[in-house]
């Protein structure tokens, strides 16, 4: 028994009246861990019911632990008839199960009701007791710890990042089950929702399981999804980055609660040496995987993009025969996989990370995004009968159940294996070992799905790796000395032979190195690249028709489509990143959302100028018919507009590259021989690409070719996005480049909107309006709003797209608002980069010294170099050795209206800082504190008001202040539905109550478990359903974050006074960042 | 394209005070939206109309939301759902708890019952006030007359504790309670000039000297109820009329306190035997439940005289200042 969980109930409030007779209610408890329950008695007549229960034991598995959701229900005693249920609380535990994390879980919880949503509050406490247990058969893995964080958490230190972990187990949604039809809808989705609190909780143990393996102790950029497949099932997916990190503030090393992963790694007879994969071999669903197995279900692999820099590539040109060609590639890919069943014994598969920022210097050259989709058909899910009867008794078990039953994680798994593969590929293809800023997603729509993955190909510094990823040609590389800010930027690969012709021009800030004309990836700008003038959010929205069709027909329909997509949103992106003046994308998101009769297409990005790369060309407007006067002059005149709003945006966000003359940047490189060609997704075959020349005559600008009404309403949508009123700006990245003063004020929100498309102008361009419209209204509505913050920043937008019924399309969208110092954001001297700079090799010190004797306790082969090498490379560059990176163009041959871009310029810039806290003092200055007080510091300011404020966010930090405690992450899972829609204010009161509840849930167990704020909060699902006719909605919402302690910078500096000004003061009054 | 649902929520509850203000004043969201388009605030901010009325939508929305919070003030706080600063929350509740001069002399000294609740269409026709405001105004004073209806110890203080009130506002929901208890009668053309404030006073005074509470503050504290025996006691006042040097000692003990206090001290000293009478009988009559509704229709008639419309401020209130 590794396990001891403690439960009291101590007492309620504001409980709702169950008896009418006496405007009362008699409320007991009942308390549920796995199949023990304990009930409190009943508290009668009372609406604040004082139970003081005593405490309840239960003796667990620290698997169990893990897996389950500690459930507690608050009922109604009726003598004569069936209690009736007030509402439940589920708390996950997993909190506990760490060292460092929160002690115990102690506060006011909503009681909610799937039905009648929260329903008073309940206050409890639970503690866990766990027992060392080291030669147990490990199942657990407990002390791994999680976060949603993507990036090296605040308070620690990256020891080694290991790499890329997933997992994925799949149940019967319980809401398809033949059971549902008889019991309640409460029933059917409490029954949910424990069942995917289970399963999150099994697959992270999973996942912990496979951290420990690679001797990590951590999961950073953990991200877990859901697919709910309708009849066929319910996919709980998640994925992460496995990192050993180390504590700043303690000296020690790590040892988390239970075991120690390094330590004990070695007793456990399970595990394998450390250079085995990050695959467990008792547990995962996978062993082997069958080609069979996917040619039963019927799939299409999505030619992939390669955004690298300029054009976009499809393999639009074989529309048909595409198809084939990527079945075969499937196949083969299949055939390596199920040929070789070593391989998941075998060293990492994937070279992948779900970070998005990183620890200076280990991101050495950017190549680019990598992208790969697919469409499947799905498959039910056969399960044994007693799965049926699950809602009610707890007689099964996940782990066994995968083990023996379904083959069908096999499949899915399968599924994304080969996706990753191709990402992988591309990544080669592009001269990168490594894919960052990973992440993956669906789209699904009755039987079909889309399976989607991106990231941007990188190539890393090894030294942070545990293993040698990295091929030799890299060591080269790293022994070349460059500035820093604009290392990141050069080609990865060698320019003589390169994967894509691209235009490449020397690096503006170093000169010695290539670097493309346009930059897109899918993380965040590093904190030390040098841009010009603020970022802005840029976005390609578009809209398909599809014919409503079955099955197979159903998917090519798809397949067919999204090529044209994607190169669509590519080129919209391309064109409004040249109105902005801008030349590189970064936090690039691009999602798919298939519906009945359309796919949606929304990429989001930040936009900046980054001083390492030429300035981009204007935008040229061609017609086709030159001879006609007036069109001629109709040309023109869209000409000056469009020239207009470039100079417009350029003052607008700053964008004044200094002037170089020629000779300084010498002569251009030799233009390759062929500026553009079609990559196709088979990227390993480099010699069948076709290659096109779709170059125009001119060299320094993009040219727009008017020669149809299309062409033309493109070019108007381009000049309708209207820029931000004055004093706001917005990014989809952690912080808006050009802007490092934030004051602490910050409101984060959700907004969601649905509107109703006439069934009769469903053309493309009425859909694309509407769809553009739509975004467009609801960005000016959250200005609008937000009005009193101003001048603030949104941070962080995310845009969700969904398709719940034919005419509708939802639109979510998740920020925050932070308020900044307008007066300070002026200050933009050289001063500032170099005190920037400075620190950046301070922190580049603090955070690379590694603590060898551990390393080499643990891990006597990794290939570290000597301390003092480190801290000398460290700190003489910035950690960003250079190399070279190259754009990519690929067309393809229906890009009938474009041609390519290509231009050049010359700049100079100042460094920006990105917002990370990293005074490492601090921590050990104020460390004696103890967060006692941080919690009751930042309580005193709500002194009034018995609710402590918890902040919300879903950025990694919080401006103006620090975070001292990581506390656990928060992952849950709520369902909704009523059966009084009309009543309770129509289908925006139902979903505004719900998200308002969503989010006092959220705060409430961050309280609970001694927190004063949720970072890096994502609401990864909000499913919609209505059926007004019946009075009746349902609503489906997933969230995730990290739960934290944080205290003001201010209160900080009160106690740290030794503490130098220097480090201290840029953070605690202007934010964390410096320019 | 139409607009199926359209929703913002804030980690912190965004409230909007001009929006608030419309809410609390009944107007419906297009009135709210077109009042708000006529103080200009599109060409400040750059908006277009739709999203004024999403904004105004939202805004109602969470305010209804609210309201049910509201009715309880003790739970705003104590809520789980709706993050707001402690100042906000103050702010929300005392609006909401606020009435309109207008509003509240027609209502005050009613009995708070459905009957009154009926009429409320005639009072927002006469005064201007929407109906939906006039709703909200009545509910919130027969809500806080239940509240503390039955309880002990000072009324003010516990309007306060139970709807965290500010000091001013208790007192005047004090001072509504107070008459709607005791229904005076306040809705007489001749009482018409006198303001709500004029009432609140005077039912302070009574509520200090004239109840339960008054006497004794350990047994029995109530300040709701007018205490019996004292006005019972009230009756022995017939001798500062019937006994000629009572009503001199009385004149002079009057005058020597109010000298140089009233602005009207000379009337008041010339005509002290007619305006004692007539408070004297005004008082002895207070046995009875009918006179003591109309306590202030017989003072006015009987007591001011000659006084109360001459100079527009009847003795009995407080001292005009001297000009």
């Amino acid at each position: 028994m590794p396990g001891k969980l403690k439960v009291k109930i101590v007492a309620g409030r504001h409980l709702p009246v169950m008896d009418r007779a006496s405007d009362l209610t008699d409320a007991f408890v009942e308390v549920k861990f796995g199949n023990t329950t304990f009930k409190t008695d009943v508290y009668p007549k009372s609406l604040n019911p004082q139970w003081n229960s005593e405490w309840f034991k239960f003796e667990v598995d620290d698997e169990d632990l893990q897996d389950e959701p500690l459930q507690i229900t608050v009922l109604d005693h009726d003598t004569y008839s069936a209690n009736d249920a007030i509402g439940k609380v589920y708390i996950d535990i997993d909190p506990l199960l760490y060292s460092e994390a929160a002690t115990v879980i102690s506060g006011w919880f909503p009681i909610y009701d799937t039905i009648h949503g929260i329903r008073g509050e309940i206050n409890v406490v639970v503690k866990v007791d766990l027992f060392n247990d080291l030669n147990r058969f490990r199942q657990s893995s407990c002390g791994v710890k999680f976060f949603c964080t993507t990036s090296i958490p605040k308070c620690y230190r990256a020891v080694i990042i290991h790499g890329f972990v997933e997992e994925l187990v799949v149940n019967e949604d319980p809401e398809y089950q033949w059971i549902d039809r008889i019991r309640t809808p409460r029933a059917s989705n409490e029954a949910r929702q424990r069942l995917i609190s289970l399963m999150s909780g099994e697959l992270q143990r999973k996942i912990g399981l496979k951290v420990l393996e690679m001797r990590g102790n951590a999961v950073v950029g953990y991200l877990q999804c859901f697919d709910l497949e309708g009849e066929s099932g319910l996919v709980v997916r998640a994925i992460g980055t496995a990192c050993t990190l180390d504590k700043l503030s303690s000296p020690a090393a790590f040892l988390p609660a239970c075991n120690s992963p390094s330590k004990e790694m070695k007793e456990s007879p399970l595990v394998h040496p450390p250079s085995h994969g990050c695959r467990s071999t008792h547990n995962s669903p996978i062993h082997t995987a069958t080609g069979s197995r996917l040619t039963q279900n019927f799939s299409v692999s999505v030619p992939t993009l390669i955004y690298t820099g300029m054009g976009s590539g499809s393999a639009g040109k074989e529309g048909g025969p595409f198809k084939a060609l990527l079945r075969q590639q499937t196949q083969s890919a299949l055939e390596q996989r199920g040929g070789s069943p070593h391989r998941f014994c075998r060293r990492r598969e994937f070279p992948f990370f779900t970070l998005t920022a990183f620890p200076p210097g280990f991101l050495v050259h950017v190549g680019g995004v990598v992208s790969a989709r697919s469409v499947k058909l799905l498959d039910r899910i056969h399960n044994p009968a007693f799965v049926g009867i699950m809602g009610n008794t707890r007689s099964y078990k996940l782990l066994d159940w995968n083990s023996f039953n379904s083959d069908e994680p096999e499949t899915r798994d399968a599924w994304w294996a080969e996706i990753r593969q191709e990402i992988k590929s591309h990544a080669k293809a592009l001269g990168c070992h490594a894919v960052v800023g990973y992440s993956e997603s669906t789209s699904i729509c009755e039987e079909v799905c889309i399976l989607s993955a991106s990231g941007t190909a990188a190539v890393l510094n090894p030294r942070f790796l545990q293993d040698g990823t990295v091929e030799g040609c890299l060591e080269q590389r790293l022994e070349e000395n460059l500035p820093a800010g604009c290392g990141f930027c050069h080609i990865p690969y060698d320019e003589l032979n390169m994967p894509f012709p691209a235009h490449l021009t020397y690096c503006y800030n170093c000169r010695k190195q290539k670097v493309p004309d346009v930059l897109f990836t899918t993380i965040d700008l590093p904190t030390d690249a040098t841009v010009i003038g603020k970022g802005c959010l840029i976005q390609a929205r578009l809209c398909r028709l599809k014919k409503k069709a079955q099955a197979e027909a159903n998917a090519t329909a798809i397949s067919n489509l999204l090529p044209f997509m994607e190169y669509e949103v590519h080129t919209q992106l391309m064109n409004k990143l040249k109105l902005k003046g801008m030349n590189a994308l970064f936090g690039l998101r691009i999602q798919i959302t298939v519906g009945e009769n359309m796919l949606m297409g929304l990429a989001s990005a930040t936009g900046v100028y980054l001083a390492a790369l030429p300035t981009p060309g204007g935008i040229q407007i061609a017609g086709k018919t030159p001879n006609d006067g007036s069109y001629e002059q109709h040309i023109s005149h869209m000409q000056k507009k469009i020239n207009d709003t470039i100079a417009k945006n350029k003052e607008l966000y700053e964008i004044n590259p200094p002037e170089i003359s020629e000779e300084i940047i010498g002569s251009p490189i030799p233009e390759p021989r062929q500026r553009s060609r079609l990559l196709r997704s088979q990227s390993e075959s480099s010699d069948e690409v076709t290659e096109l020349d779709l170059s125009h005559g001119k060299k320094d600008a993009f040219v727009l070719e008017i020669d149809d009404t299309d062409a033309m309403e493109d070019v108007h949508s381009l000049l309708t996005d209207v820029p931000p009123p004055s004093g706001f700006y917005s990014c989809n990245t952690e912080i808006m480049p050009g802007i490092n003063n934030w004051t602490s004020e910050i409101q984060m929100f959700t907004s969601v909107r649905v509107i109703r498309l006439s069934s009769l102008n469903l053309t493309n361009h009425a859909l694309n309006k509407n769809f553009n419209d739509l975004c467009e209204n609801l960005l000016k509505s959250l200005y609008f709003k937000l009005r009193s913050m101003i001048p603030c920043c949104l941070c962080h937008v995310n845009f969700t797209v969904s398709l719940p019924e034919d005419e509708l399309i939802q639109v979510t969208v998740t920020a925050v608002a932070i308020t900044f110092d307008k007066n300070q954001a002026l200050q933009t001297t050289k001063a500032h980069v170099e005190k920037s700079l400075q620190r950046a090799s301070t922190d580049n010190e603090e955070l690379l010294q590694f603590p060898l004797e551990l390393c080499s306790d643990s891990l006597p082969s990794h290939p570290f170099p000597p301390a003092k090498e480190h801290l000398e490379s460290a700190s003489s560059n910035s950690g960003i050795p250079a190399a070279q990176r190259a754009t990519s163009v690929d067309y393809s041959s229906f890009a009938d209206r474009c041609s390519s871009w290509i231009e050049l310029i010359k700049l100079k810039a100042q460094t920006i800082r990105r917002g990370s806290i990293k005074t490492t003092v601090t921590v050990e200055k104020t460390s004696p504190m103890g967060e006692g007080n941080f919690r009751n510091r930042s309580a005193a300011p709500c002194a009034n008001s018995t609710v402590g404020v918890v902040k919300m966010t879903p950025l990694s930090f919080i401006p103006g202040a620090k975070i001292t405690k990581y506390l656990g992450i928060i992952n849950m899972f709520f369902i909704r539905e009523t059966t009084s829609l009309r009543e309770e204010g129509g289908v925006s009161g139902f979903l505004h109550a719900f998200i308002a509840e969503v989010f006092a849930m959220v705060r409430a167990h961050v309280a609970a478990l001694g927190g004063n704020a949720v970072v890096s909060y994502i609401m990864k699902q909000c499913v919609f359903m209505e059926n007004p006719n019946k009075n009746q909605a349902q609503c489906l919402i997933n969230v995730s974050g990290d739960a934290v302690v944080f205290a003001r910078e201010s209160e900080l500096e009160v106690v740290s006074t030794q503490q130098p000004a220097a480090n201290c003061q840029p953070a605690c009054t202007g934010g964390e960042v410096t320019t | 394209m139409t607009s199926e649902l359209d929703i913002f929520v804030g980690n912190t509850t965004l409230i909007d005070e001009d929006v608030y203000r419309l809410w609390l004043d009944g107007y419906s969201v297009g009135d709210a939206v077109a009042l708000r388009v006529r103080s200009g605030i599109l060409e400040q901010t750059g908006a277009t109309a739709a999203v004024l009325q999403s904004d105004t939508m939202d805004h109602y929305r969470t305010f209804h939301m609210l309201e049910r919070l509201l009715h309880a003030p003790p739970k705003l706080l104590h809520q789980l759902i709706y993050q707001i600063p402690p100042s906000r929350q103050a702010l929300l509740i005392e609006r909401y708890y606020a009435f309109d001069e207008a509003f509240v002399r027609e209502v005050l000294g009613k009995k708070l019952s459905k009957g009154t609740k009926k009429d409320l269409d005639d009072i927002s026709t006469k005064t201007g006030i929407t109906l939906k405001s006039c709703r909200r105004q009545f509910d919130n004073f027969k809500r806080v007359f239940k509240v503390v209806e039955e309880m002990r110890g000072s009324l003010v203080d516990n309007v306060q504790q139970h709807f965290l009130l500010s000091d001013r506002l208790a007192r005047d929901y004090a001072a509504i309670v107070f008459f709607a208890n005791n229904r005076f009668e306040t809705g007489k053309k001749k009482l018409q000039y006198l303001s709500f404030g004029d009432f609140a006073f005077c039912a302070e005074l009574m509520i200090q000297n004239w109840t339960l509470g008054a006497v004794d503050s350990q047994v029995d504290d109530m300040d709701m109820d007018l205490d019996k025996e004292f006005l019972q006691d009230l009756k022995e006042l017939k001798v500062l009329v019937a006994d000629k040097d009572l009503l001199d000692l009385h004149k002079s003990l009057v005058c020597t306190a109010l000298r140089g206090k009233l602005g009207v001290f000379s009337e008041m000293e010339a005509n002290f035997k007619n305006l004692s009478r007539g408070l004297v009988n005004v008082a002895t009559k207070l046995t009875h439940n009918k006179d003591v509704r109309d306590l202030f229709v017989d003072l006015v008639e009987k007591a001011p005289g000659p006084l109360g419309p001459l100079h527009g401020h009847p003795p009995w209130l407080p001292p005009a200042p001297l000009s």
